[in-house]
């Protein structure tokens, strides 16, 4: 059995925690994909939801608002890990509740 | 790519490395490489260990069979360069047992295992919806697969539903057969670390 529960916890306190060019709370934001302002915002959703749309314009948008190339790595990365974290989660929620239903019957 | 300093901000010492990987595989250095080698402790390194555990990590599957796992969730997200880059890994670790592209065309009706066939399906949804319910994995249940063998394939799709999502956003290039031939080689000789 493979195990990614440590790995998985000590990389998204990294990327949340840890030094970085972009503020935790900005990091954080990215992760949720909730709260950041435009045109971060947009960037991060189309990161989580839709990453094959992302276009030469959307960075040159984030790039127009001083962002510097360190934050919009950092950002993706964030928004990145963050919508996968949530589809993990949703489907080991969805695997205990088969545990747990069955052990009931 | 997208931004200069994942082609070109990396340390000295990175860059001769990289000039060694180009001179020994006679193939332009990947852009997954040059992600990973920038501020690698921000993400290469913590994401390296949790894709070494989730590709090559004790399992019920196959590497080859994650490989395909990796491969179909990049499909599934639309990202070109990882679809491309782990069906040449999973096709070299089938050998010539079965035929990747094939395979990830049609998952319904290939000829797989059912337990790996209702697992793809399963991780299919999650990856395109962001949702899976108790059904769906009862259905994955039902064809066989064990509660582990889920959980081990739910560490795959979580590795590629971050890695392809960068490779798209980062706007990584799409190199020739000969260099994706080249990276699984390395990645089924050493792996993600």
């Amino acid at each position: 059995m493979s195990d990614i529960k440590q790995a998985r916890e000590s990389l998204v306190r990294r990327i949340l925690e840890g030094e970085g060019k972009a503020s935790p709370s900005d990091r954080r934001a990215a992760f949720n994909n909730h709260g950041l302002d435009e045109p971060l915002g947009t960037l991060a959703d189309k990161v989580a939801t839709r990453a094959y749309s992302v276009s030469n314009e959307d960075i040159a948008a984030v790039r127009a608002a001083s962002l510097s190339e360190d934050e919009i790595f950092e950002i993706a990365v964030c928004a990145a890990i963050g919508q996968a974290t949530r589809q993990y989660e949703i489907a080991l929620a969805a695997l205990d509740a088969c545990s747990t239903a069955t052990r009931k019957e | 790519m997208r931004l200069r300093i994942l082609d070109s901000g990396h340390s000295f010492g990175t860059k001769a490395l990289f000039a060694l990987i180009q001179a020994a595989s006679r193939q332009p250095v990947l852009d997954v490489i040059k992600l990973v080698k920038y501020r690698s402790d921000f993400y290469g390194e913590p994401m390296g260990k949790v894709t070494q555990e989730a590709m090559r990590g004790p399992s019920a599957w196959s590497v080859a069979d994650r490989e395909l796992m990796a491969a179909f969730v990049s499909k599934t997200n639309q990202s070109e360069f990882c679809t491309k880059a782990h069906s040449a890994v999973a096709q070299r670790a089938y050998g010539d047992g079965k035929a990747v592209s094939a395979l990830l065309s049609d998952v319904d009706t290939a000829a797989i295992e059912e337990p790996l066939r209702a697992t793809l399906i399963m991780l299919r949804k999650l990856t395109r919806e962001s949702t899976v319910d108790t059904d769906d994995m009862r259905a994955v249940l039902a064809a066989g697969a064990t509660r582990q063998q889920i959980e081990d394939a739910l560490a795959v799709c979580f590795s590629f539903n971050v890695i392809g999502r960068l490779a798209d956003t980062f706007g990584f290039s799409v190199p020739g057969p000969e260099a994706f031939e080249s990276g699984a080689k390395y990645l089924l000789a050493r792996g993600y670390r």
